[in-house]
């Protein structure tokens, strides 16, 4: 009987397939990732069971870190430049062209007013080693009245949301939601992470 | 695994011309599909895919306030949380008749600490008034995701449970030493308990002492 000869099959797979998929993949997730701005501070916000997502555009957001330091930032590039520029003129700074551009393309910020020139100098890979200070909010200097105010002047739509980080200590959050009622702000979000304990139904 | 297929080179015949073999028109995929999973790779790990939530918080206009009063009204729906150090909450009821804070009591974010104490009392007060509706919340929600009742009358029913007038008020004081994490805390409370009114306002030095006394009874 003549020996049954199994005929080799060549174990190379055709890839066309799974590059296909490979590459669908791969455009979803660069389409659906927006990068993170550089964030001068970590912070670790408290978690929350609520679950109103945070609106995407006309936020300002007040960052308060865990040393209590405050920052300040407005999401949209286009009103950044009227807005430095505004509240320079209230303190009697005029910044140079090139200092506009850089901070329009700054993200959340946290240096009173008479250091933020220094700040903008820097490069931006440098910056992350730039000592911020925070914005003054008590009520000597209140520079960050200042810029909620402008801000509100120049977007009338923005929206303002507090960022603090859950070991902040509450005298700084008092006094950024005393700064937010002076300036008639009465309606601001918290900003949480998702809490995963869920609502009982008591 | 990464062969190159139909690639010609060393391999003619000794002697023999190079003639015009055909070449495959295949080509490996693999080091493409190795790129392909590495960068999907850095883009699932750098994408953050849940978006922050928030928490709205309505705070009464400055000129308006005037808490006193409306401690003072309701004194007997009220209950006073004051937000002390180490995650601690001391809390005190008014006395109706002599209008005088009750002896504070010291508890804790736990799920049988204040949540227990909030949920008892609303349902206390709302007992009396003859509101058995509080619990109704879940249930409407319920009947909203079932599509029986519309997305505005859910909100409708759940605003008038929520602002029933017999129901609990919450004074939220913070104390200096509190943390941030602590308020939202119990704002969240406010959220789990169906707590409508509830306001946040400064802390008074009588009652900074009271804390101080109450965690030097039972630390």
């Amino acid at each position: 009987m003549p020996k049954v000869k199994i005929p080799r099959k060549s174990t190379s797979v055709d890839m066309t397939a799974m590059t296909d998929v490979a590459f669908l993949l791969l455009t979803f997730f660069m389409l659906a990732t927006q990068f993170k701005p550089e964030e001068p501070v970590t912070i670790n916000a408290p978690s929350s069971v609520a679950e109103v997502p945070l609106p995407d555009k006309d936020m300002m957001t007040i960052t308060i870190s865990n040393d209590g330091r405050v920052f300040f930032e407005i999401q949209e590039q286009q009103y950044k430049a009227a807005l430095i520029k505004n509240v320079g003129k209230i303190h009697n700074i005029t910044f140079t062209p090139e200092e506009v551009k850089t901070f329009t393309l700054m993200s959340s910020f946290g240096v009173p007013l008479n250091q933020l020139k220094s700040l903008l100098a820097v490069s931006t890979t440098e910056r992350s080693k730039f000592i911020q200070t925070g914005i003054p909010s008590d009520s000597l200097n209140n520079e960050l009245a200042d810029w909620i105010w402008q801000s509100r002047l120049i977007n009338n739509k923005v929206r303002v949301a507090i960022k603090g980080d859950q070991d902040a200590n509450f005298p700084v959050v008092k006094q950024v939601i005393a700064t937010l009622q002076d300036k008639n702000v009465n309606r601001f979000n918290f900003i949480t992470n998702l809490s995963t304990e869920t609502v009982e139904n008591k | 695994m990464a062969e190159i297929e139909g690639g010609g080179g060393g391999h003619h015949k000794k002697g023999g011309k190079p003639h015009g073999k055909k070449l495959s028109t295949r080509v490996d995929f693999t080091p493409m599909v190795d790129l392909g999973f590495l960068l999907i790779t850095f883009f699932m790990l750098t994408t953050s895919m849940n978006k922050p939530k928030t928490m709205e918080i309505n705070m009464p206009v400055k000129k308006d306030i005037n808490i006193e009063e409306i401690t003072k009204v309701k004194a007997s729906q009220a209950i006073t949380l004051l937000l002390a150090e180490n995650d601690k909450i001391v809390y005190y009821y008014i006395n109706e008749k002599t209008g005088e804070p009750e002896t504070p009591v010291i508890t804790n974010f736990s799920k049988s600490g204040i949540r227990e104490t909030l949920l008892s009392r609303n349902k206390e007060l709302l007992d009396r008034a003859n509101h058995n509706n509080y619990d109704s919340i879940p249930i409407l929600k319920e009947m909203f995701r079932l599509n029986q009742i519309p997305k505005q009358e859910m909100i409708d029913r759940i605003f008038a449970i929520k602002s029933n007038p017999s129901a609990l008020i919450v004074v939220i004081k913070a104390d200096d030493k509190a943390k941030y994490k602590n308020l939202v805390d119990i704002l969240d409370e406010m959220l789990i308990c169906n707590i409508g009114r509830y306001a946040i306002v400064d802390i008074t030095p009588i009652e900074q002492e009271l804390i101080k006394t109450a965690m030097a009874v039972k630390p």
